[in-house]
């Protein structure tokens, strides 16, 4: 599985048939995959951003399982979207770590900076924002991710730059 | 092939995000820029564990420890250390002690650790199969495959000792053996790297910088056992984990060494990748083991155990990473030397993330029975700022807190369970004075009631009431009952939670109510936060002394209710203060104290 489910790459919106044919794909690849309803789930939403109705509905079709079975699964994991996100998915991690370090300050900045709460997407569909459980990179408390890309040691007053250069369309870790 | 000099550069996702991959890159073209190609060899490694200090570059043969190394340093480092063979002064690690050396050995932070299950993270390029089986790579699995039955394997590994990482410790062996023992068309080895304890990042480090390590465990887990299949169950949050697992899973395969007749034997084994969607409760084996098969991850009864009745109602052996990792030297040096590192219940090394107030955070491996003492101030170097250390949690949200009362307290699964905490699986977060214990404790209650799956009532319910219980302490309108209630709840949720979820989420507040009832105390009858974290508690006023009336907090106060004029004393109406520590933060005076 090389594409990764965290992140949602869906810049252009595809066309109906195109959509289709892509998901015929994926569908034919994991549909006889003892357990490939999830992973099948998280390449749909990788692919598409997230998961539409009309999308779950070919899913369960193709799975032969109940909608409503289909449904249970993707609203238990918190990866799962129902509702198109944003271009870039941020996400501010409050694991322990980056929590006694000010990661609760970090997550406000972002709120303000986006004009956003958690879960919801901003009006251009460039950002979205939610929180994370740990990223696993503690050392460098607080940490925020956008996308695959980890950055460290954030100070809420170096938010708003950071996101300024994504939106800029420049990779953004000044690398 | 013989290099004068080895550039070891850290390429885990701590150095790495912070400007690692571009350093790497100006070094290469340093190197190249010089001309010393033939002399210098520059190795991308899994992580060092010092992340305080990243990103790291090592050279050998001298030993050489850079931090803090950006992109603008690869010039000096290869044109004075490389060429002319003078150490960068500036860049080299420095101790705050006098006889401080710069060999990296020598560092505290390294002198008392062991690492064996680390043994390859920062030594060799993870991306390169040939590194791993240069340093006795894939010669436990030949050893299995050609010198031992699966009897023997599950002998020597019962016989070392070694317990599961993940937090339970069930002996490994037996797990096995109970696999082994158990008959059916179709077996699995699964990997459990679903890594969810916040403050714990040792199976990340482990597959990013020696992920053959785990691939070579599972296959030798799948020969002693009888089974060709493996899942490898990680999250989603670790891509550079994931990139590196896959690259080695097909370096592997084209080795032979995984896939079809592995050695040239009629044994067959494989493995897949699953990954995790963000539900914290799949860490659990059950509930993991059900998002493998494609459902909702919630953790049903046991028994039966996975080893008898698991993945697909097959048995199932599931390990978790470092527990893996610890296999293959098990079989190569012997269930002797194993055991003998270690306490009388606790065999061999235990991983530790080490993180919060603390000077060196990142990853450390010590023997069992280490005292918290010697990790905290000899390893960690001691508390952030010259804080006083207050406690220490283990066990993520499942766990307990250490106080300053148990800092001699050798560290094994039986003596961290007696004082109420437990191993778990490696975090280990450490506070100070200024952390509230009712701040921390009503944290991670908020993350086990957010992760509650919400199939058995006590978890659902009791978690959810004791929160709230712990939020009116936390804002000043806690009661004295409110203490026995929650060592009410807590008990039932231990007894009566279907999974190791409900069970444990008490522990945090049990144990916390036991060590610091004072501050539990303060905050219900005092109505104070002696930390000063617990905003609605506060009271901020201007010390008229140190006030010079600069303005700085009039004009941040976001509902103006502090009044004075330029250079002179400045107060705050209590009426109206919101308390959101403005002031506080923008006096450059201390003149505004919280009490």
């Amino acid at each position: 599985m090389a594409e990764n489910a965290a992140c949602c790459a869906c810049s252009e919106s595809l066309s109906e048939e195109e959509t289709a044919r892509q998901l015929e794909e994926i569908l034919e690849e994991y549909r006889d995959k003892p357990g490939g309803l999830i992973p099948a789930l998280q390449i749909a939403q990788s692919r598409f951003g997230y998961l539409s109705e009309t999308v779950l509905k070919k899913i369960s079709a193709a799975f032969n399982k109940p909608y409503s079975e289909v449904a249970g699964v993707v609203s238990f994991y918190s990866f799962f979207s129902t509702v198109p996100r944003g271009k870039y998915l941020v996400r501010a991690c409050l694991g322990t770590a980056c929590y006694v370090r000010g990661g609760k300050a970090v997550l406000s900045a972002l709120k303000k900076e986006l004009g956003i709460d958690v879960g919801q997407t901003t009006e251009d569909r460039l950002f979205s924002l939610d929180v994370g459980r740990c990223f696993g990179a503690c050392g460098l408390a607080p940490v925020i991710m956008v996308n695959d890309d980890v950055h460290q040691r954030v100070k809420p007053s170096k938010v708003g730059e950071l996101l300024k250069a994504y939106a800029a369309g420049e990779k953004g870790d000044a690398q | 092939m013989a290099y004068k000099n080895y550039i070891l550069v850290c390429a885990g996702t701590a150095c790495e995000s912070n400007k690692g991959k571009a350093l790497y890159e100006a070094l290469q073209k340093e190197i190249a820029a010089a001309g010393v190609e033939a002399e210098a060899q520059l190795v991308k490694t899994g992580c060092f564990g010092f992340c305080e200090q990243g990103p790291i570059v090592k050279i050998l043969p001298d030993e050489s420890f850079y931090v803090k190394v950006g992109p603008k340093d690869a010039h000096e480092i290869i044109a004075e250390h490389i060429v002319k063979g003078r150490k960068v002064e500036r860049l080299l690690y420095k101790e705050d002690k006098p006889e401080s050396d710069p060999r990296s050995s020598d560092i505290s932070f390294y002198r008392k650790q062991l690492r064996i299950v680390l043994r390859n993270c920062a030594v060799i390029n993870p991306e390169i199969i040939d590194e791993y089986i240069a340093r006795d790579g894939y010669a436990a699995l030949e050893k299995a495959l050609f010198e031992m039955t699966p009897d023997e394997v599950v002998k020597e590994v019962t016989d070392s000792g070694l317990r599961g990482r993940g937090g339970a410790g069930f002996p490994t062996g037996r797990k096995w053996q109970f696999t082994k023992n158990t008959p059916a068309d179709q077996k699995y080895i699964v990997c459990n790297a679903d890594e969810g304890d916040p403050g714990a990042y040792m199976d990340r480090s482990v597959l990013e910088g020696d992920p053959h390590s785990v691939l070579e465990a599972m296959t030798i887990a799948g020969y002693t056992v009888g089974a060709n299949c493996g899942f490898i169950y990680i999250r989603a949050e670790y891509p550079l984990a994931i990139e590196r697992l896959n690259t080695a899973m097909a370096q592997a395969r084209d080795y032979g060494l995984l896939g079809d007749k592995i050695l040239g034997t009629d044994f067959s084994f494989d493995i897949e990748i699953r990954l995790g969607a963000g539900a914290f409760v799949c860490g659990e084996e059950t509930a993991l083991l059900a998002s493998i098969e494609g459902n909702r991850g919630m953790p049903v009864p046991r028994p039966p155990f996975p080893a008898v009745k698991g993945l697909w109602g097959k048995p199932t052996v599931i390990n978790n990473v470092e527990t893996y990792a610890n296999i293959p030297v098990i079989l190569l040096k012997g269930s002797k030397w194993f055991s003998s590192i270690g306490t009388e219940t606790s065999k061999g090394t235990k991983v530790f993330a080490l993180t919060g107030k603390i000077n060196n955070s990142g990853l450390i491996e010590v023997p069992m029975g280490t005292t918290l003492r010697d990790i905290i101030y000899d390893i960690g170097g001691g508390i952030a700022g010259g804080k006083e250390f207050k406690a220490a949690q283990t066990g993520g949200p499942s766990g307990g807190c250490i106080t300053a009362a148990f800092l001699d307290t050798p560290i094994d699964y039986e003596s961290l369970q007696s004082i109420g905490s437990m191993m778990g699986s490696g975090g280990m977060i450490v506070m100070d004075e200024d952390d509230c214990m009712i701040d921390v404790t009503k944290f991670y209650l908020e993350f086990t009631v957010d992760e509650s799956c919400g199939k058995c009532a006590p978890c659902r319910i009791g978690g959810r009431t004791c929160y709230n219980i712990l939020d009116r302490i936390s804002k000043g309108q806690g009661v004295p009952e409110d203490l026995q209630k929650l060592k009410d709840i807590g008990h039932a949720m231990r007894k009566a939670s279907l999974c190791g979820l409900g069970q444990t989420a008490p522990n945090p507040f049990m144990s916390t109510m036991k060590y610091f009832e004072e501050e539990y105390r303060a905050h219900i009858e005092d109505k104070k936060c002696p930390a000063g974290k617990c905003k609605q508690m506060l009271t901020y006023t201007i010390d008229p002394e140190k006030c010079v009336g600069c303005t700085a907090c009039a004009r941040r106060c976001p509902v103006s209710c502090i009044s004075g004029e330029v250079k002179k004393l400045h107060v705050i109406d209590q009426s109206k203060c919101i308390k959101c520590g403005q002031c506080y933060a923008a006096c450059k005076f201390d003149a505004v104290k919280k009490v």
